[in-house]
């Protein structure tokens, strides 16, 4: 497995999640859990440039993928944006939010959409699987629109 | 203090009021903001918890040799064999910390189960998916006792809720029933609320490490000294050995201010088995272990004459603790400020149940409470055919309504006109059901916000080195309110300094003691230590520099100091009776109004929220971008309470039927609409600064102008939260 463009072998057992992996194991704790079920999203990360829950995901079976998660995205536009539109409080949905909105901005951008078309109410749309429970909600798709301006 | 008044007065703000971004900023987008359960030690073991699966027994046996086979157990401890804990300490006015005291359980010391949920036992394995298996393999025999869990049905049982010294529990002017009765208009109405839980995205995680006597505990805690001297006393060991670590919390709503279950029995699981121990709860264990908002009931009867003059307010309300402990919601404190009238009757019971302990959740009373009388002025303004706004405007109070004190500052007149200017209020059809846009149904709706302002005293430091670099020192908890970033605001207009220039060390129980983040308390009372910190420190350089003029750095430098350090302790005794004397005579609060439009579609019932303006009257702003936040993630907090939210706990065997994300649900980006914020910006001429707290008082009648803006959309009043598309359907 590539994990933020670095060669990781490793030997995990076939029932550690790989948000567990990247947490417990790689240290790489940006990779938050609020639910680990794959309701909030906190625990996103890309998968070969897929936005995935990695709290769903078992470790085995990103055999050879290239993760990246929010230590891997550095420096990225969406940061900056976040903090000066304020789109965070406790920030502990943060690194999903941002790590979700990359994969969702290359997702728009694949399916040969008018980027135009990204206005908020589909931003908020394609970003409902990110909570956010401080609210912060406002901020975070003004930051994303700000990029993709 | 008159001197450096007018140095205040005179010298302009540089950082105070200005939209500075948060100084946490960039730790929390790159990741590298590690939060309890993210911290590294060598030798780390991991707990995870067994769950009584009844409401009342005893434990007559517990079956843990399936538990202890599983590769890599370390230890599962029971009350069986687990080391003792002292039981948690009675509340004393004396000691406040004994205000964190979440249930009165010793848990792991005593084979009695309160509440369906409780931890009967604590695996402890080498790696967290040993622990969390071997969790469920354990087996509890019990002997079943009668449980009281039904709170509809013992509603009826309520007994009157007991008031304290910052909070009366009822109120009673003229003759309220008898006012009603003779009124020309009334309205008389039953509202239920469910319970609801926190749900602060970082589940509660503790990281305990034992080093002899000492004690450090990684904790996302709303409370980092009371927390210590808690650990302390239920451990037994010196309070100067515990440190408790929160730079970073991943929200707490109130869910984080009490000592809940997990915590304790991380920091006993790491004493046991001689080893650091981090316990992450699960979501679920969240839901069992760590105590929501109460329900309640609640009826808001009022009468006025023809023209819309308040003659009777009766606001009577239900509520519920746990037998074991909880907070009583004051559920109808925002109705003793919010409108004038001759009579007025106020009253709280409360019954006991055998479930956890609720405990506070933003704003409690305000948030519930200004659901119902917020909706029940609707609805009298809908009986006497009166614009809402103007309605509110005619009762608007000039002192406090229930007993005569005056207010502080109260711009609620300011705040409606501006609002419905803002809003285009005027501009709306009054009928119900008359504004459509093809399938929706349009409404508007307002409704006021209400939330009482208390501060408590802070030990602050203040350190100015001869490099100009200043360290405000202050153990305050930050859980995205933002408060490091507008203290160094704060710190950095009271010495003139660059705000570059200025950190802010905090999340560490080794700094000065901070009272928690709760109550909206937080802001003002820390700043009020850092100005005194800064006036102090000001004062000891000019006693340096001996009246000459100079720079900070060029006085030290002359004075040969490498630094300076103004220190500022609270006295407690003092500031209480202080604070009791001001109550007397006076009332402070932040309030504001909500205006919202809703869409209803007109076939399904769906609703949802389309525009949004709140005007506030909070004080002055410190930060105006991180205001704007709080103030909006209160309003999302009462989208969720008012639309989507509700705790389903099982009647017959006190079981939480939905304790996770996928099936409670809090709102996520697609409900949220741009939050229009406004502020008056009038400094409180009471408070450190003019500052109010405005942690909690956005949520508060967000509910009610929702029902509202469905009222007036569909003709429907809904008096049971959660407004659900079922409740909006005809017939």
């Amino acid at each position: 497995m590539r994990v933020n463009g670095a060669e990781e072998k490793l030997d995990v057992e076939p029932w550690v999640s790989l948000a567990d992996l990247l947490r417990d194991r790689l240290g790489l704790t940006g990779v938050k859990k609020g639910c680990d079920q794959g309701a909030c999203g906190a625990c996103t990360v890309l998968a070969d440039g897929t936005r995935i829950n990695s709290c769903l995901a078992l470790a085995v079976q990103y055999d050879g993928k290239e993760i990246t998660t929010i230590e891997g995205v550095a420096p990225h536009p969406l940061q900056e944006a976040f903090v000066r539109h304020d789109g965070l409080q406790c920030g502990y949905c943060t690194p999903g939010q941002i790590c979700s909105a990359i994969g969702m901005l290359a997702e728009h951008a694949a399916s040969g959409a008018d980027p135009a078309a990204l206005d908020e109410a589909e931003i908020r749309e394609r970003m409902s699987g990110n909570l956010c429970r401080c609210g912060a909600y406002n901020g975070i798709v003004d930051a994303i629109k700000d990029v993709t301006r | 203090m008159t001197t450096t008044e007018t140095e205040r007065a005179t010298a302009p703000a540089t950082y105070v009021g200005k939209p500075v971004d948060r100084v946490d900023g960039r730790a929390k987008v790159t990741g590298e903001a590690r939060f309890a359960a993210e911290h590294h030690y060598p030798d780390l073991a991991h707990a995870a918890l067994v769950h009584a699966a009844v409401a009342r027994a005893r434990i007559t046996a517990i079956d843990t040799a399936a538990a202890r086979a599983v590769p890599g157990v370390i230890d599962v401890l029971t009350h069986e064999n687990a080391p003792a804990m002292k039981p948690p300490p009675k509340f004393s006015p004396l000691d406040l910390s004994t205000f964190v005291s979440a249930t009165s359980v010793n848990y792991l010391a005593t084979d009695e189960v309160h509440w369906n949920g409780q931890p009967v036992a604590v695996v402890v394995a080498e790696t967290p998916e040993a622990a969390r298996h071997a969790a469920t393999l354990v087996r509890p025999v019990y002997q079943e006792l009668p449980a009281v869990l039904d709170f509809a049905a013992e509603e009826p049982n309520a007994v009157p809720q007991k008031g304290n010294l910052l909070q009366e529990s009822e109120a009673d002017k003229g003759d309220a029933e008898a006012a009603l009765k003779t009124a020309p208009v009334t309205v008389d109405l039953r509202f239920t609320t469910p319970p609801y839980h926190h749900n602060a995205l970082e589940p509660h995680a503790t990281t305990a490490v034992w080093d002899g006597d000492r004690l450090t505990v990684h904790e996302g805690t709303q409370n980092i000294a009371w927390l210590r001297k808690h650990l302390a006393t239920r451990f037994g060991v010196p309070e100067r050995g515990v440190r408790v670590l929160a730079p970073y919390v991943g929200g707490g709503f109130g869910g984080k201010a009490m000592v809940w279950a997990g915590t304790l029995l991380a920091v006993l699981a790491a004493r046991a088995v001689g080893r650091p121990v981090r316990l992450a709860l699960s979501r679920a264990a969240v839901y069992h272990t760590v105590g929501g908002r109460t329900p309640s009931t609640q009826r808001v009867a009022l009468g006025a004459d023809a023209d819309g003059r308040l003659t009777a307010i009766v606001h009577t309300s239900v509520s519920r603790t746990g037998r074991i402990g909880g907070m009583p919601e004051p559920v109808t404190a925002a109705t003793r400020h919010l409108y004038a009238a001759p009579n007025i009757h106020l009253r709280q019971h409360v019954v006991e149940l055998d479930l956890l302990a609720n405990t506070a959740m933003r704003a409690p009373g305000e948030a519930i409470g200004t659901f119902a009388i917020e909706s029940a002025m609707d609805e009298l303004a809908w009986e006497l055919g009166l614009d809402p706004v103007e309605l509110r405007l005619r009762n608007e109070p000039e002192r406090n309504p229930v007993d005569g004190k005056r207010f502080s500052r109260r711009l609620l007149r300011e705040a409606y006109a501006l609002g419905a200017e803002r809003f285009g209020w005027r501009d709306r059809d009054p009928r119900a059901g008359a504004t459509r846009d093809g399938r929706w149904l349009v409404g508007m709706g307002v409704a006021t916000a209400y939330h009482p302002t208390l501060m408590l005293p802070a030990n602050v430091s203040v350190r100015l080195g001869a490099d100009g670099r200043v360290v405000v020192r202050c153990g305050l908890q930050e859980m995205g309110m933002g408060a490091a970033t507008v203290q160094a605001q704060i710190a950095a207009d009271e010495l003139g300094v660059p705000l570059e220039s200025v950190r802010v060390e905090y999340g560490d129980s080794s700094l000065p003691d901070a009272p928690g983040a709760g109550g909206s308390v937080q802001t003002a009372s820390i700043a009020g230590g850092v100005v005194a910190a800064c006036d102090k420190l000001k004062r000891m350089v000019r006693r340096l520099g001996r009246g000459a003029p100079g720079t900070y750095a060029e006085i030290l430098a002359r004075a040969g100091r490498d630094h300076v350090t103004a220190e500022v302790k609270a006295n407690m005794p003092v500031f209480m009776i202080r604070t009791l004397l001001e109550r007397r005579r006076l009332v402070k609060a932040a309030c504001g109004v909500h205006f919202c439009e809703v869409r209803v579609d007109r076939d399904t019932g769906e609703i949802r929220v389309s525009r949004w303006l709140g005007v506030f009257d909070v004080g002055r702003i410190v930060n105006a971008k991180t205001a704007a936040s709080q103030l909006r993630g209160g309003i999302v907090m009462g989208l969720g309470m008012a639309l989507s939210e509700e705790t389903l706990v099982d009647p017959r065997t006190g079981r939480i039927m939905n304790p996770s994300l996928a099936d409670y649900h809090v709102p996520v980006h697609a409900d949220v609409p741009h939050i229009d914020v406004h502020y008056l910006d009038e400094p409180d001429p009471t408070m450190p600064l003019g500052l109010v707290g405005i942690g909690e008082v956005s949520i508060a009648g967000v509910a009610a102008a929702v029902a509202n803006a469905v009222r007036h959309a569909t003709g429907v009043r809904v008096l049971d939260l959660p407004i659900t598309l079922d409740k909006v359907l005809p017939g």
